[in-house]
């Protein structure tokens, strides 16, 4: 009963979340062309994108490692989508709650990334193999901040008595804003802060794209994709979207407007979610969006210096404020 | 019977306003190259067609051709047309890619873009407009709907 009541809810999530991905990444580039002055694509583009590589011939070239060069976009795509049904939505807790946690939902956010340096190092072009060794340089210096950040909030959760912490549902339930002092709150902030620099980076979005970097090295990781594969990239990059901004979400701004308002029952909960879908396209018009327009790509040695020391820095002194503010609290 | 004409309809629908270009330059001034550069900026817009630009031949729909094929570049003329994929056009962009133009019957010359892989648009000019280039790759979208027919059935 329950399985087949949980199978009908991620059926509803995916394609829910196929639609809302969908509808931001066309929002992401209408509003990026009109930041910069121009006109921009219809709404409906990314769908008529995927639509047209799907008609295209899909190339295998002779140097790749056959397996391995098929699997990659599958990988991608499944892992990016197994991660939707982690996410807290609105009100309501995650379809797969009780099977995995935060944690979980981490590592199946870097899958994607390995996926598609697998992908490149298959290719057997020199392009996508300096793309596959970029993204690995890129991940290496983003994953410390991003897992101080989801680690911080748990281990205050836990301090507080709040259990099971790392689950995603309880950090959802339990905003940790009201429940800290000061410095807590100054830490919280500064963890914020990180998580959002991490935001595009996790995404490859300029100024972050150097595993792509269209202009110097072609298209980087999916420099021989053509057809099908490519289009399951695409999705994977539309439905990752989702879930790290997500995460950002239900990691600090999981507050919603039915309990507030004192609206109850179903209509409650619609309207949470309806809230939640506007937190979402927040942190992707201003983390991803934005960002996007306003810097040119930067240098493979200046993306890891900025994660490695002030985005790390940051994140680390958010957590210390957190300890110290268990310390002064006497959690 | 109306499903799969829907279906048709969306198909042709990405065909017609989801162009990915790969832009070629096969021994050319560099003249025709800046106004496709041209036609890429905001002023022209071409996104708002669904045109982009991309970096690799493998992601490509049309190749623009620029300039007339030197001896040096026939062998990746022709290696980027194969690893185009299906379908694709071909867009000779400028005087020199259509005809040779001033290059005309030069010893170091294998004449216009056609000699050495099909083309299907042409654009005259030296250099041609950015509205003229636009216009070509519209056009273009014509031959890609036959190549989808032609397929099909």
């Amino acid at each position: 009963m329950s399985g087949l009541n949980a199978l009908w809810q991620a059926i509803l999530v995916l394609v829910g979340g196929g639609v809302v991905g969908f509808l931001y990444k066309g929002l992401d580039r209408k509003l990026a062309a009109r930041l910069q002055g121009r006109i921009g694509p219809p709404l409906r583009q990314p769908v008529l994108d995927v639509i047209k590589l799907l008609l295209k011939e899909n190339i295998v070239p002779r140097t790749a490692i056959p397996w391995l060069f098929q699997a990659a976009p599958f990988l991608a795509f499944i892992t990016a989508v197994t991660a939707l049904l982690y996410l807290p939505i609105g009100s309501l807790a995650p379809v797969l709650h009780g099977y995995g946690d935060l944690v979980l939902l981490l590592y199946l956010l870097a899958i994607p990334a390995l996926a598609m340096a697998m992908g490149g190092f298959a290719s057997g072009s020199p392009y996508a193999v300096v793309g596959a060794q970029r993204e690995i340089v890129m991940m290496m210096s983003y994953e410390f901040p991003l897992a101080i950040a989801a680690v911080g909030i748990a281990w205050r959760l836990a301090t507080l008595g709040i259990g099971p912490s790392f689950s995603l549902a309880t950090i959802a339930a339990n905003p940790l804003w009201g429940l800290v002092g000061p410095l807590g709150w100054i830490g919280l902030l500064f963890l914020f802060v990180a998580l959002l620099a991490v935001t595009p980076a996790e995404l490859s979005k300029i100024p972050f794209d150097i595993p792509e970097a269209e202009t110097e090295i072609a298209g980087g990781l999916f420099v021989e994709y053509s057809g099908v594969n490519l289009a399951l990239f695409y999705l994977a990059d539309v439905i990752k979207t989702l879930v790290i901004a997500g995460l950002v979400v239900a990691l600090f701004i999981p507050y919603g407007l039915a309990v507030p308002l004192g609206i109850t029952g179903v209509g409650g909960q619609v309207l949470d979610i309806l809230f939640f879908l506007v937190k979402l396209f927040g942190v992707v018009f201003f983390a991803v969006t934005v960002v996007r327009v306003a810097f040119a790509r930067l240098k493979v040695d200046q993306v890891v210096r900025l994660y490695l020391l002030p985005t790390t820095l940051l994140a680390l002194a958010g957590l210390l404020l957190l300890v110290l503010d268990k310390v002064v609290m006497g959690g | 019977m109306k499903q799969m004409k829907l279906l048709e309809r969306l198909k042709l629908s990405g065909l017609k306003r989801a162009l990915w270009v790969y832009h070629l330059n096969s021994g050319g001034c560099n003249g025709c190259d800046i106004e496709i550069l041209a036609a890429l900026t905001p002023r022209y817009d071409v996104e708002r067609f669904g045109i982009k630009l991309v970096g690799s031949p493998r992601h490509a729909d049309v190749l623009l051709v620029t300039g007339t094929v030197t001896r040096p570049m026939y062998e990746r003329v022709r290696r980027i047309y194969a690893q185009t994929p299906d379908p694709k056009v071909v867009i000779a962009i400028g005087g020199c890619a259509s005809t040779s133009g001033v290059f005309y019957e030069s010893y170091n010359v294998l004449g216009p873009v056609d000699n050495v892989i099909p083309v299907d648009v042409y654009i005259p000019g030296c250099p041609p407009r950015p509205e003229a280039i636009i216009d070509g790759v519209v056009k273009a979208v014509a031959k890609l709907e036959r190549l989808m027919e032609g397929k099909e059935g």
